[in-house]
């Protein structure tokens, strides 16, 4: 047998393994296992309310989050907040306004919150991790080099606790929104860079890469046709996850007060920061924008976790 | 060994430069520069121009940064503007608080984490395992914070049976020694005073062991499923071990490496959840003092918290590094 006939079957055998084993069936077959998963159902429908809610919520609010209504009724009760009732579900605030109103607009800006710092994180890590991982892959001293200072600069921003990363850069932008929500991102860089990198570097030593490169693939190609979307996975999982944190992180700068001081956006991360004053008196007014947190960090997670079982190659039958 | 700690050490040194000239550019990118972020936002001109002189602030970039970075190797990380007194002082002076506090988290965490996700992964799918790994779902989405309030509310404001803030009743009339409350009451025969600490320090601990008890959780249950299934239990097993010299020997020691990890890995998070605990309970720890910073814009606190924070953290990772080769001669050091 030539080399060449060989090389043809090799080719031959490739692709028709990679009819079966492509990216797409790895993401359909993911998908199947997910709609199986009774995690990620629960959790895919807690997003779904979420995601509804912060859509609706502002023209479902039977008040104005802003205008402090009952204003004088809160005055003179004096220091006896007022729970819930036929007019203000969720009672009022310690300004007088209806907490329930300001529970469903808040719903839009966290959501806004953990979507956009998660997207700031993501887009920077991966962009920083990638071009690590493919400098690295690629070889040479160049691409050493790049990884190391890339790496180097990953390890410094992983040195400090997240929060306080958090709040070095809130010092700098001053307070508000978008001060947390890019607070919130810049933490995330250092998880992204450093997983996809990881994800690359495991990737290159597989067979397939071998294979093609034995074909004579081009590195390059190799690369960003291959080693780049398989190793995506965990760096999807991982933002669904840290969509969760972010939520949870906001909330946690919004109580170091950095948070947006805007009274007219109600965001739950602030509306809980700002009831921990008056905790041992109306608890309840920590408690809902909590529980808002709680369940939907708990949606995200739960979605998060169904993926990494369902794209888990060990698991995979 | 040596070696390697040596390295380690070496390594440092790129990241705390580099961390420097971060906190430089940042201490000159706040808002209004150094002079005003140290005067005050109503400062008058003339106060911040000699502010500027007598710090050297009109001198070149460069020439700013070599002195701020002499300062810094000296170990003269400037002083706090709330109190007076040199940055460093009142750090260590506060450290001993919040190493307590992080190691009785860490402590609850371990002691109810690792058999918790041990007998979770033993008996999966019973209702151990169901309440275990929700609840430790729950203990990552809970903001620490609210957990800490929540505490608070209930076992000392309602029920009482524990203090609700500080380190220690103002009766107890306690020798220090070491800075660490408990020790100091052991140390020198002071039982009431070591216990007064303790119940000071269960509400905070359990607020901050938290996530990382969720973390050991997890982690343990998923490391012993794996294991369990490894073919080296089912020899062991098979020849015949009795069922205790499997579990410990062949299951509990294997599992427990990447739980190790886990658990140096934690400490930033720990550093962030004290700053967060600390505050709700106003115990005295730098975690507290950082939240006061904070509200004050005290920013040679904050640099030198970073600095402080950033070497700790290097050191810890340095000593779970260590404490991986000892427990795992499989992993070979270089």
């Amino acid at each position: 047998m030539s080399t060449k006939t060989d090389k043809i079957d090799r080719l031959a055998e490739l692709t028709a393994r990679s009819e079966t084993s492509t990216g797409a069936s790895l993401w359909v077959e993911a998908f199947r296992r997910l709609r199986s998963s009774k995690m990620a159902i629960i959790g895919a429908c807690v997003i779904a309310l979420f995601v509804a809610l912060a859509i609706v919520g502002p023209w479902l609010a039977p008040y104005s989050a802003e205008a402090q209504t009952w204003r004088n009724e809160v005055f003179r009760n004096q220091g006896i907040f007022v729970g819930p009732r036929a007019e203000n579900w969720f009672g009022l605030d310690h300004l007088g306004r209806d907490e329930f109103s300001r529970f469903l607009v808040g719903a839009r800006q966290t959501l806004l919150v953990g979507v956009v710092a998660t997207l700031l994180g993501f887009t920077v890590g991966a962009l920083l991790g990638g071009l690590s991982g493919a400098a690295l892959t690629l070889g040479g001293r160049v691409g050493r080099r790049i990884d190391t200072v890339v790496m180097r600069f990953i390890d410094m921003m992983l040195a400090l606790p997240s929060l306080l990363l958090a709040v070095s850069v809130a010092a700098v932008l001053g307070q508000s929104l978008t001060t947390v929500m890019i607070a919130v991102g810049v933490v995330q860089i250092p998880i992204f860079a450093r997983l996809l990198r990881g994800a690359m570097l495991a990737q290159g030593g597989s067979d397939y890469v071998l294979a093609a490169r034995a074909l004579g693939v081009r590195k390059r190609r190799i690369v960003f046709s291959q080693i780049l979307p398989n190793s995506l996975s965990p760096v999807i999982v991982q933002a669904t996850l840290c969509l969760a944190t972010a939520i949870i992180e906001a909330a946690a700068l919004s109580y170091l007060g950095l948070g947006n001081p805007d009274p007219a956006v109600p965001e739950w991360g602030v509306m809980l920061a700002q009831s921990q004053e008056f905790f041992d008196a109306a608890p309840m007014l920590a408690v809902y924008p909590a529980l808002g947190i709680i369940i939907t960090a708990l949606g995200f997670t739960l979605l998060g976790e169904a993926m990494r079982e369902a794209l888990d190659p060990k698991l995979r039958s | 060994m040596l070696r390697l700690v040596i390295r380690r050490l070496l390594q440092l040194i790129p990241t705390l430069f580099g961390l420097s000239v971060l906190l430089f550019l940042w201490l000159n990118k706040l808002p209004g520069g150094p002079a005003a972020a140290m005067l005050g936002e109503r400062a008058t001109p003339e106060a911040k121009a000699r502010v500027e002189a007598a710090l050297g602030l009109d001198q070149p970039l460069w020439v700013q940064y070599g002195r701020f970075l002499g300062r810094l190797v000296k170990g003269d990380l400037g002083t706090s503007s709330q109190t007076g007194q040199p940055v460093l002082d009142e750090l260590v002076l506060r450290f001993p608080a919040t190493v307590e506090l992080g190691l009785s988290a860490i402590l609850i965490a371990i002691v109810v984490g690792i058999p918790l996700g041990y007998f979770a992964a033993r008996r999966r799918g019973s209702w151990l395992d169901v309440t275990a790994v929700s609840g430790s779902l729950l203990g990552i989405c809970i903001p620490v914070f609210f957990l800490a309030f929540l505490l608070r509310m209930v076992f000392s404001v309602h029920l009482g049976w524990f203090p609700a803030f500080g380190r220690q009743s103002t009766g107890i009339n306690a020798t220090e020694v070491t800075g660490f409350f408990v020790l100091d009451g052991i140390l020198t025969g002071e039982f009431d005073a070591a216990w007064d600490a303790i119940n000071h320090l269960v509400l905070p601990a359990l607020a901050l062991s938290s996530i990382p008890l969720a973390i050991i959780v997890r982690m343990t249950r998923a490391s012993v499923l794996e294991v369990l299934g490894e073919d080296y239990v089912r020899t062991a097993e098979s020849k015949g071990l009795s069922n205790s010299v499997v579990r410990v020997r062949h299951v509990l020691r294997n599992a427990l490496l990447p739980v190790v990890t886990a658990i140096g890995l934690l400490t930033g998070g720990l550093l962030s959840g004290a700053v967060l605990t600390e505050s709700v309970f106003s115990f005295g720890g730098i975690g507290s003092f950082l939240k006061t910073a904070i509200d004050a814009r005290d920013y040679p606190v904050l640099v030198g918290f970073i600095m402080f924070i950033a070497m700790t953290y290097v050191v810890i990772n340095l000593i779970v590094d260590l404490a991986y080769s000892v427990i795992d001669p499989r992993v070979r050091v270089h």
